[in-house]
């Protein structure tokens, strides 16, 4: 139980039972999932011992699914219905996606983020993303005899909002409780620090199959501290094979390629690349549907120089996290390498350079980032005793701002601020009796809206009746621990306030997702209505745990009267639980909720003051 | 009782001076944070994961103000009730105006020079280190509001300097 984490020092946890938490790296080419057992980070593996899971989805006619391995070995066969690299859509408009005219799918232009024609029907990404991580899910379940508490999911420190968002989405869709969303490079750190006890600077230099991170890590006892993070979200391994395809093309200049032929040959310049991590040359074969043979040598060098530019085009996203971090390369005390591309000798020799210094590389690329998840899984699950357990404190990797007068930008909440965090900007009308104003909230560096990720366009109505300049309009932004942006507004000088809560535009509703849950449920022939309300009670019971707890440490915080009103909230709780009506436990969960917020404020207020004095008495013993 | 309603010096249990032991504002604000943090939290109600998650970001938003040697006196300043006037009151000594031409214009020269503008932040640094060693005079020892005010504005304008350093170093190396 949490909430007896945060008990006084000295004061012991009561024994609890081992919840069963996980961590998942969901990556562009292949996912993981990790769990801790007996203290140590394992990565699990599915029936056939393998700890993989190639990022792929195969949709057949009706709508079933094949994961993984089954549905690779169909790449080449049905590469239209076969979904690879699907993280490079989430939370992306057709005109973000690098190459996607040499992407085999048929592709449909929808607001915010793109979708997929397939045989199955329109799959969004957060759809397709679902079926990896339900695969994930499942293969954990298995492997650990029960249900989850719930999972940390890994994403690129780089995401934006609408990235992250969907990624919360897929793991909703996928039967999941996020415990958290946790930065790449961040996991890999964890992983890293608790084996090496390493304290001081460390740079996380993390290149995936299809993004580049680099964060520059403080840790300390503790402490992990990120001090700043920067990346490109549309570079990684996919481009290294994008450039070799394109390098055989050139060679054997093939009559215009069909889908299959195309997905053959980036297959080819894939094995071609992985081959030149140990090799001086890689001979690539194929026969193409036409019956032409394509067979060429790439020398090692070749490769090398095809590939500069995507080597140097990690070069400045370094730089700027240094300068942001306000360090320099010598203040670095290890570079520590994430993900599979990091393997080719040219980005090891690279990072090698511009550090100074040999990269870390003890710990296996393909399967850091999950393990380090698996261990804040771990602690956020409250399996670990208090004193054993750290605190991470993360960045929001891009600023955010609000588009003003002339399409420009002001930031609002500038890049590297650590989460969570929350600023307010007050707005005012600029025509008499004006009583509405259209907002825009944006993501980047860039001074231009039009350069910039537009996260969000809402409009403040009701706004009273005033001359132009006289009303007040209180815009506040919150971003959340995983990253995630809410923003809400009031009016205040009328004394009338009106509150709204917006949710960023190329968000899934809540319909749509119970839409999505309700088809997927269809076809993996579970009951949506048991599984709603099994979640409700699972809820439930979470809730009445954590006030009951919060009573017994802080009743004294308490009138009499707010302590019965409380306890009665709680029994009809309590009540609704025992029942099956999915409504009324909502609704007393709400009323608790709603009941119990000054108490949680005080209770706040409790610790705060509780840290203090403990820092006193230290300094006293001194 | 701790009211969140009080200032960032007393969140953190300490002096509301300029001079500020930063080991010290390091330990307070990792201490609270690793309390109140949502981390701490996942597992508890809505009500009280809202709680920690406001607790959480003033947390933040206090520390970050403190850190920050401009922002600490902007700070120190609006609890004295002074106002730096930031938007209105440009009027800055001519003096000081024709220094900030002339820095203006060393940035434009080495624009495509990234070991002079290298220089030139250094250099920056120097000049404004010795503007807050008489901020803190000011705001410390004599109490100076008026003066620490022209010196908060001046730094102002060399943080802006600072920033556009940093943005043609970043256009250079691209």
């Amino acid at each position: 139980m949490s909430l007896l984490q945060i008990s006084e020092p000295g004061l012991s946890s009561e024994p609890h039972q081992h919840r069963l938490a996980v961590g998942i790296d969901l990556g562009t080419t292949n996912s993981l999932v990790a769990t801790v057992r007996s203290g140590i980070a394992v990565v699990l593996n599915d029936a056939e011992g393998r700890p993989l899971l190639p990022s792929i989805v195969r949709y057949f006619p009706g709508g079933k699914t094949a994961v993984g391995y089954p549905a690779q070995k169909d790449l080449a066969r049905d590469p239209r219905n076969t979904i690879v690299s699907v993280k490079r859509f989430m939370g992306r408009g057709l005109k973000d996606v690098a190459y996607a005219e040499n992407c085999p799918y048929d592709f449909l232009d929808s607001p915010g983020m793109v979708q997929l024609r397939t045989c199955a029907g329109v799959r969004s990404p957060v759809e397709i993303s679902a079926e990896i991580l339900r695969a994930l899910r499942e293969r954990a379940e298995g492997s650990l005899g029960g249900e989850l508490v719930g999972a940390v999911i890994t994403v690129p420190a780089y995401f934006d909002d609408a990235q992250r968002q969907a990624t919360k989405d897929a793991a909703r869709l996928a039967g999941l409780n996020v415990l958290r969303l946790l930065n790449e490079p961040t996991a890999a750190a964890i992983a890293y620090g608790l084996d090496n006890a390493a304290e001081g600077v460390y740079a996380v230099f993390d290149l995936g199959g299809g993004t580049f991170d680099i964060s520059i890590l403080r840790l300390s006892k503790g402490v992990f501290e990120v001090l700043s993070t920067n990346g490109d979200a549309s570079l990684g391994g996919d481009d290294f094979d994008h450039r070799v395809f394109c390098w055989i093309v050139e060679q054997a200049r093939p009559a215009p390629l069909s889908d299959e032929d195309t997905r053959l040959l980036l297959t080819e310049a894939r094995e071609a690349k992985e081959h030149l991590t140990y090799h001086t040359e890689a001979r690539i074969t194929a026969r193409l549907g036409t019956g032409e043979l394509v067979d060429s040598t790439l020398q090692q060098k070749i490769f090398t120089e095809v590939t500069r530019t995507l080597v140097q085009k990690t070069i400045a996203p370094v730089k700027k996290a240094l300068r942001d971090a306000g360090l320099s390369v010598e203040d670095v005390n290890g570079v520590v390498m994430v993900g599979g591309a990091t393997r080719m000798p040219q980005i090891q020799q690279a990072v090698a350079e511009l550090f100074k210094q040999a990269p870390l590389n003890n710990l296996d690329p393909d399967k850091v980032v999950a393990l380090g998840a698996a261990i804040q899984a771990d602690v956020l699950a409250g399996n670990r005793a208090a004193g054993d357990d750290w605190l991470l404190l993360d960045v929001i990797p891009l600023s955010l701002g609000l588009e003003t007068m002339g399409g420009l930008v002001e930031r609002v909440i500038p890049r590297n601020s650590t989460i969570p965090i929350a600023k307010a900007q007050e707005f005012t009308t600029f025509k008499d009796g004006q009583t509405a104003m259209a907002i825009h909230v944006v993501q980047g560096e860039r001074e231009l809206v039009s350069d910039c990720r537009s996260l969000a366009r809402f409009e403040l109505r009701g706004i009273p009746p005033m001359v132009a300049g006289a009303a007040r309009i209180r815009v506040t932004f919150q971003v959340d621990a995983d990253g995630l942006l809410s923003v809400s507004a009031r009016e205040a000088t009328t004394g009338v306030e009106s509150s709204i809560v917006v949710k960023p535009s190329y968000g899934l509703s809540d319909a749509q997702i119970a839409q999505m849950l309700q088809d997927s449920v269809a076809h993996s022939g579970e009951d949506a209505q048991a599984r709603a309300l099994n979640e409700q009670r699972v809820e439930a019971r979470r809730m009445l745990e954590a006030a009951t707890a919060a009573i017994e440490a802080d009743a004294d915080l308490l009138t009499p009267g707010e302590l019965s009103d409380i306890r009665l909230a709680l029994d009809t709780l309590d009540a609704a639980a025992l029942g099956s009506d999915r409504r009324a436990i909502m609704a007393a969960l709400e009323r608790v909720n709603k009941i119990t917020e000054p108490f949680a404020s005080r209770r706040m207020n409790r610790l705060i003051h509780r840290a203090l004095s403990g820092k006193k008495l230290e300094d006293m013993k001194i | 009782m701790i009211n969140f309603q009080q200032n960032h010096f007393d969140l953190f249990g300490l002096q509301p001076r300029f001079h500020l032991d930063l080991a010290e504002l390091e330990q307070a604000y990792r201490g609270i944070q690793s309390r109140v943090h949502p981390d701490k939290f996942v597992h508890a109600s809505d009500a009280e994961r809202r709680a920690s998650m406001q607790s959480a970001t003033q947390v933040n938003e206090a520390y970050r103000t403190l850190k920050g040697p401009l922002a600490r006196a902007r700070y120190l300043l609006a609890l004295h009730h002074v106002d730096v006037q930031s938007e209105s009151n440009t009027a800055m000594p001519s003096e000081f105006l024709l220094e900030q031409m002339q820095w203006r214009e060393s940035v434009e020269e080495a624009a495509d020079r990234p070991d002079e503008l290298a220089a030139l932040a250094l250099r920056l640094g120097r000049e404004m280190q010795e503007h807050y060693s008489q901020l803190e005079r000011h705001l410390d020892r004599e109490g100076d509001f008026a003066h620490a005010a022209d010196s908060v504005r001046k730094l102002m304008f060399l943080e802006r300097l600072g920033e556009e350093i940093s943005d043609a170093l970043e256009r250079s190396e691209a």
